[in-house]
């Protein structure tokens, strides 16, 4: 279980996030949503404690504050919107970097931790490309490859920062599909901002609506995608509208 | 479409185990069950083992070794070359039979053999400390530079980046002005090259505090820019006062290695160990750090601390590589660009093929400084640079277009 209480992050004068309190359950999944600039990466990265932050956040009871770099990583995984992906490090190579919080510090990747990834490459379909670079990637497959190295850091906590902003409509389906089979597989609890809110509501348990840092609203996906929530935060624009199969559809619209 | 959505029928497996984030510890723990296929044995409960899926890995999949193997003999086959090439060429004339009895002579069991004395002088007091003296300074230099450029993450960055240069020069200076004697010039240099780094560290270091990745990587190249105009502006002024000595302050500058004895053999070594030592053990984090600062940090990685220690051990063996011969250029950076480009971009390959390939590097580029227009000398500065840059060139343009990498 991840506790926030009173989490808030300033850059100088300005307030990214504040007062952001909230409890995410073991294996639960949570959606962080919200207009550009209302602290979606911010959360994530001071859970990470990529950014100092103000305010307590524990994570099965402990204070992460207190927590050394190594012991926090293999608590909680980290992916920001666009990760580095040298181009010619090879896909074997680059997943072998989730093993970086189980080794010493001057120590070498065992037989182990290469059997680790051998599996995850086999697990999500990559074996073919384990000796390829990084450069001669489609975008899908990179995107499985950086959810291999994710897994491979064995963290019950994944923090995902728009993990499907790179990919076109069809595959980021697939990617969310998934990440939810992995979840339910490992029993991981994952968070992730996502910018497509009928993709939101329909994978993540719960979502949480952030604006100018603070949380605006929170709860299933089915009480925060309604037009009166939505509206004073992404504007008149934004539409909820339900299929015929209960689906939310959040569509954007002319005015 | 479904490939990107392997083994869809495992969706139902229902999530074993205890909840996640109710035992932190445990993933950390023990050999994940990952060597034998899992299925049979019910998951443990851990709630990261990456077997429960109960998906028969196939376990063909190898995730292969780096190992540096083909550059690496390259490299070695090159210093061996260059180094007979060192003791074997010189003004004095000696062919290469010669110039191998004269190697055999000081050896405790050798045959009675016929060398005049002075030869087996020329080879053991005047070449052999020479060409070993450049294999060293050219494996700081080279191996220096490539851990900087992984450290700051910057392919423009060379050993001096911090000020190493301008203090060493500094140092140099107060000496050949101040009329001391040739043997305070290495330690003089060393000093100056050190507390210019040490400076530069200090300054660039502090003054932000809201990042706790410990990105101070531009500001710490920021303040090196400022420590070493301002110690060279120093240094220029001193040498404008004393014109007399601007000659000899000039060469220095250049960088030569024609006053090699073994007592700088002695000096450079222990420095050049510890370094060596320190920069080859940190060579997978240098591997970790090319996907950035933040997410090495959110890998478990201590940026900060692989930081400091890089930059000891590489200002450690280029403080005493200057010491003893100098500011030579470019050898920092075309060498470790070139292993890249040729060898492959991690560390593991890049570090200590650099180290090697530097010092092969160096060696021949002192054989040219030493005979080009015997028997005066040419700046070895001017040779890494005549010859280098032109190479590194070549290989730049033939490796890009031929892998047409972004």
């Amino acid at each position: 279980m991840i506790t926030l209480d009173g989490v808030g992050v300033r850059y100088g004068a300005v307030s990214a996030l504040a007062e952001v309190t909230d409890q995410v359950q073991a294996g639960e999944w949570l959606g962080i949503i919200g207009p550009n600039g209302a602290g979606k990466t911010t959360l994530l990265r001071s859970i990470a404690c990529l950014v100092q932050h103000d305010g307590k956040i524990t994570i099965g009871g402990q204070p992460t504050s207190g927590l050394r770099r190594r012991r926090l990583a293999r608590l909680v995984a980290y992916v920001p919107q666009h990760p580095e992906l040298p181009p010619e490090m090879t896909v074997g190579d680059y997943v072998l970097l989730g093993r970086t919080p189980h080794i010493g510090y001057l120590r070498m990747e065992t037989d182990a931790d290469r059997r680790i990834c051998a599996e995850l490459l086999d697990r999500l379909a990559l074996s073919p490309m384990a000796g390829r670079t990084l450069a001669t990637l489609s975008g899908g497959e990179l995107q499985r490859i950086v959810l291999a190295r994710v897994l491979a850091q064995q963290a019950p906590v994944l923090l995902l920062d728009e993990p499907t902003s790179a990919l076109d409509l069809g595959r980021r389906v697939d990617a969310l599909e998934l990440i939810d089979e992995l979840r339910r597989e490992r029993s991981l609890t994952v968070l992730s901002a996502v910018h497509d809110l009928t993709l939101a509501g329909q994978f993540a348990d719960r979502l949480m609506l952030l604006d100018e840092g603070r949380v605006a609203a929170t709860g299933p996906p089915a009480s925060v995608l309604r037009d009166d929530v939505l509206a004073p935060h992404f504007g008149p624009g934004v539409q909820v509208m339900t299929t015929a199969d209960n689906t939310l559809v959040v569509m954007s619209r002319r005015r | 479409m479904n490939a990107a959505v392997p083994g869809r029928a495992a969706t139902g497996t229902p999530a074993t185990g205890t909840p996640a984030t109710g035992t932190p510890a445990s993933p950390a723990t023990g050999t994940p069950a990952t060597g034998t296929p899992a299925t049979g044995t019910p998951a443990t409960g851990t709630p990261a083992s990456p077997a429960t899926g109960a998906r028969t890995a196939s376990a063909h999949t190898h995730v292969a070794r780096i190992r540096p193997g083909r550059p690496l003999t390259v490299a070695i086959a090159a210093l061996v070359v260059a180094v007979a090439v060192g003791i074997s060429v010189g003004p004095a004339g000696l062919s290469v039979p010669m110039v191998g009895e004269a190697l055999l002579a000081r050896l405790p069991w050798h045959p009675a053999l016929s060398v005049p004395g002075v030869d087996v002088t020329i080879v053991w007091q005047v070449r052999l400390p020479r060409v070993i003296l450049g294999a060293l300074v050219g494996a700081m230099l080279a191996g220096g530079g490539a851990a900087y450029q992984g450290v700051f993450r910057n392919p423009l960055a060379d050993p001096y980046l911090l000020g190493v240069a301008a203090g060493g020069g500094l140092g140099a200076t107060m000496i050949i002005i101040s009329g001391g004697s040739q043997a305070l010039l290495p330690p003089a240099a060393f000093a100056g090259a050190s507390a210019a780094v040490a400076v530069t560290y200090m300054l660039g270091v502090t003054g932000r505090r809201e990042s706790t990745t410990g990105g101070a990587t531009a500001s710490i190249v920021l303040a090196g820019v400022a420590v070493a105009a301002l110690l060279t502006a120093v240094q220029t002024y001193l040498q404008q006062e004393h014109t007399q000595d601007l000659q000899q302050v000039y060469s220095w500058i250049l960088g030569s290695l024609s006053l090699a004895s073994w007592s700088d053999v002695t000096l450079i070594l222990p420095y050049a160990a510890v370094a060596a030592a320190l920069l080859l053990a940190h060579r997978r984090l240098l591997d970790v750090l090319r996907v950035g600062e933040v997410e090495a940090s959110s890998l478990g990685v201590d940026i900060a601390r692989v930081r400091l220690t890089v930059v000891i051990a590489a200002t450690l063996g280029t403080a005493a590589a200057v010491a003893v011969s100098g500011l030579i250029g470019f050898v920092g950076i075309i060498i470790p660009h070139t292993v890249r480009l040729m060898g492959g971009a991690s560390y593991r390959i890049v570090l200590p093929v650099s180290m090697i390939g530097g010092a092969a590097f160096l060696v021949l580029a002192d054989v040219a400084a030493r005979t080009a227009q015997s028997p005066a000398e040419v700046p070895i500065g001017v040779i890494t640079a005549l010859a280098g840059a032109p190479f590194f060139l070549f290989v730049l343009r033939s490796r890009r277009a031929r892998r047409d990498l972004a």
